[in-house]
């Protein structure tokens, strides 16, 4: 008992669920509507796309890269999606919407993939090219504009709820959408993926040390390539949802997130040099993000102030975890001196 | 032998002289009257160094090894403080005399320096990662610029001075090429001239040797920081002469851009290679891409970016084989 409580002292996913709790009391404090149905399903959907970026982001983070090209992967392969099944007067089911979008997720992952697993580029420098390039091509060759109107399964599925919460006091009532239900899935697959098969654990082992992973037999340039199409994959359903829900196809509003899902990503505890993370934590630091994004209106601080809070919230929260890695260090320096010297 | 010599050493900046080159003769064959206009040179003169200054910044973090993404909210809060200054001496619609252009100068400098050493600081004594702590730092700048101007933008405070900047010498040589001229004199004398060029490039190439050798590993990353602090600023008030306007959210795509430019121009991204000379050309090199484009009215300007993107993976790309090459050489003659 006692051992295991240690063990979960030494986590950063407490420390993040800690000020996770803290913030939502707070508001809970002010406002008294944050421990309200509606206000959760709120919290809820809107952690759908941002969670499943997060989720991407996370296996490249721990695989030892950055990934900045998603907004500008989802964007593109949810426009043309969008474009294409409009130009056919599709009026299926979602079904095709998402298949579609999967390939084209692939592709465009196996792009990054390419250059990063096979030609062992910066993962950085190659998404920041592949985001321009993805951009160019939406914007330049596609010619994007606002759609202003959906095919009609895509829109069902955005906007049927699996159920709905009424706040008794204000009589607000939020619908908890059905691609939440798609987040469940990627999540759970991601675990699965990352913690119980071969493959998953490659990308630890690659983010902890490629030389060595490579030594105990892991085939480090194909790990990274699948890596990003799978990567590409959630991205692209990601950015359909992201549609789906918003009922209107916008090209250019989803970029810009990278910068606020890697800092969730890394809040959560994720090692920015990769190899080590965990899921709940991403999960837990993208929530944050989340929170701070949706709900500081609840507590009367007005929507100018977000961004200074999410930018020390950054600051503080990787503050905090990079002064614990001096302190380790130092604390392991002193043991061994002390060895030393009883030697 | 020796010319081998030269080119190896500068493999990058000739690979820019010649895509450049080859850009101007393109561009001689299709829209000579167009494109060769000294009016068309003097804008492109006029307006890269607000992305230039930045890029030097981005360059001189990059050499140790990190990365600045907070040039650009430096350079907004810049041009928004400075903006409000000028209210407050001139009145919305007053006058502001030349005597404060100087002090607007310095102003952007103290602001530059200031928030260029807390990136310093959280990256060399708190220890968070350069990409982390100054995106954050750029997310803490932007938030305050919102708050401080409800994330509109200030566009009525005295002109005098974005008049004075946005002008030409003699109408020849633009106030802001002046400028760009001063930094990258004052930076190359830094990274050439000094032992800080070098302690820096040691710096990126192993911190541990860097330490080792007895440099003050966290004054250099403090003097980093700070330096392209001060040019991300510079940068701001060059943006808000050619604006003539500042706003929280201008020039948002200049974090990728100088990224870009810096890597294009030859720097490593795992730091201790660089040269200025291939990044003052990547810098020219974007504009003149951006104006040549332009100048065909059929094809999209977003094309630019499809182009500037592919040309970064393709520079990698080659980088990888000819690093190969290099390493194939050094090997037969061990």
């Amino acid at each position: 008992m006692q051992k295991s409580l240690k063990k979960l002292v030494g986590r950063s996913e407490l420390y993040i669920f800690l000020i996770v709790l803290a913030l939502c009391v707070l508001i809970q404090l002010r406002s008294g509507q944050f421990f309200t149905g509606n206000n959760l399903v709120d919290i809820a959907s809107a952690m759908i796309v941002p969670g499943m970026f997060a989720i991407g982001e996370f296996m490249v983070i721990i695989s030892g890269g950055f990934d900045v090209s998603f907004p500008a992967l989802a964007s593109l392969s949810a426009y043309a999606t969008t474009k294409l099944l409009l130009d056919q007067n599709y009026t299926g089911g979602v079904w095709l919407p998402i298949l579609i979008s999967l390939c084209i997720g692939a592709i465009l992952g196996a792009f990054n993939g390419l250059f990063v697993g096979y030609f062992n580029l910066n993962a950085m420098i190659v998404t920041l090219g592949a985001s321009s390039v993805f951009k160019g091509f939406m914007q330049g060759t596609l010619n994007s504009k606002q759609l202003a109107v959906i095919p009609s399964g895509m829109k069902a599925f955005g906007t049927s709820a699996l159920f709905t919460s009424t706040n008794p006091v204000s009589g607000l009532s939020s619908r908890m959408p059905v691609p939440f239900i798609a987040f469940v899935v990627v999540l759970a697959a991601a675990w699965f993926l990352l913690n119980k098969t071969y493959f998953g654990r490659g990308i630890y082992a690659i983010g902890g040390n490629p030389a060595s992973a490579k030594a105990a037999g892991f085939n480090v340039k194909r790990t990274k390539f699948l890596m990003f199409v799978i990567v590409g994959m959630i991205s692209a359903v990601a950015g359909l949802i992201r549609v789906c829900m918003m009922q209107q196809c916008h090209p250019t509003n989803m970029l810009g997130m990278e910068m606020n899902i890697i800092a969730g990503v890394v809040l959560g505890g994720t090692a920015i040099a990769g190899g080590a993370g965990s899921l709940t934590g991403c999960m837990l630091g993208t929530l944050l993000i989340v929170i701070v994004e949706n709900s500081m209106i609840l507590i009367g601080v007005p929507t100018t102030w977000k961004n200074v809070f999410v930018g020390a919230l950054i600051v503080l929260g990787t503050g905090v975890s990079a002064y614990q890695v001096i302190r380790a260090n130092r604390a392991a320096d002193k043991a061994r001196t002390i060895t030393k010297e009883a030697a | 032998m020796k010319l081998q010599k030269i080119y190896e050493d500068n493999r990058h900046v000739w690979r820019l002289v010649v895509i450049m080159a080859l850009w101007m003769v393109f561009m001689a064959l299709t829209k000579p009257k167009k494109f060769y206009t000294f009016n068309n040179f003097q804008t492109i003169a006029s307006q890269f160094p607000e992305f230039g200054l930045m890029s030097l910044g981005v360059m001189l973090c990059m050499m140790t090894g990190g990365i600045d993404l907070s040039c650009v909210g430096m350079a907004n809060i810049t041009a928004i403080i400075s903006a409000m200054w000028m209210i407050k001496l001139g009145g919305e619609a007053g006058v502001v005399s030349s005597v404060y252009f100087p002090l607007i100068f310095a102003l952007a400098i103290v602001i530059g320096a200031l928030v260029g050493l807390f990136n310093g600081f959280l990256i060399a004594k708190i220890r968070i990662p350069p990409i982390l702590a100054t995106l954050g730092v750029n997310e803490l700048l932007s938030g305050i610029s919102i708050a401080m101007t409800d994330g509109a933008a200030v566009s009525s405070f005295p002109k005098e001075f974005t008049n004075a900047v946005s002008s030409s010498i003699g109408g020849v040589l633009p106030v802001r090429l002046l400028v760009f001229i001063v930094c990258t004199i004052v930076v190359w004398f830094m990274l050439e001239r000094t032992t800080y060029g070098t302690k820096l490039r040691l710096l990126g190439t192993s911190e541990k040797v860097a330490l080792y050798s007895g440099l003050n590993t966290n004054g250099l990353l403090l003097r980093t920081y700070m330096s392209s602090g001060i040019l991300s600023a510079l940068g701001g008030l060059m943006m808000l002469a050619t604006y003539a306007s500042a706003r929280a959210d201008y020039g948002s795509q200049y974090t990728l851009q100088s990224i870009l430019i810096v890597v294009l121009g030859g720097v490593s991204p795992n730091g201790g290679k660089g040269k200025i000379s291939g990044v003052v050309l990547a810098i020219i090199l974007l504009k003149m891409f951006e104006s040549g484009i332009n100048r065909f009215q059929n094809v999209s300007s977003y094309y630019i970016s499809l182009i500037w993107g592919g040309v970064l993976i393709l520079a990698m790309v080659l980088d990888y084989f000819s690093g190969k090459g290099s390493e194939r050489k050094i090997r037969s003659a061990s």
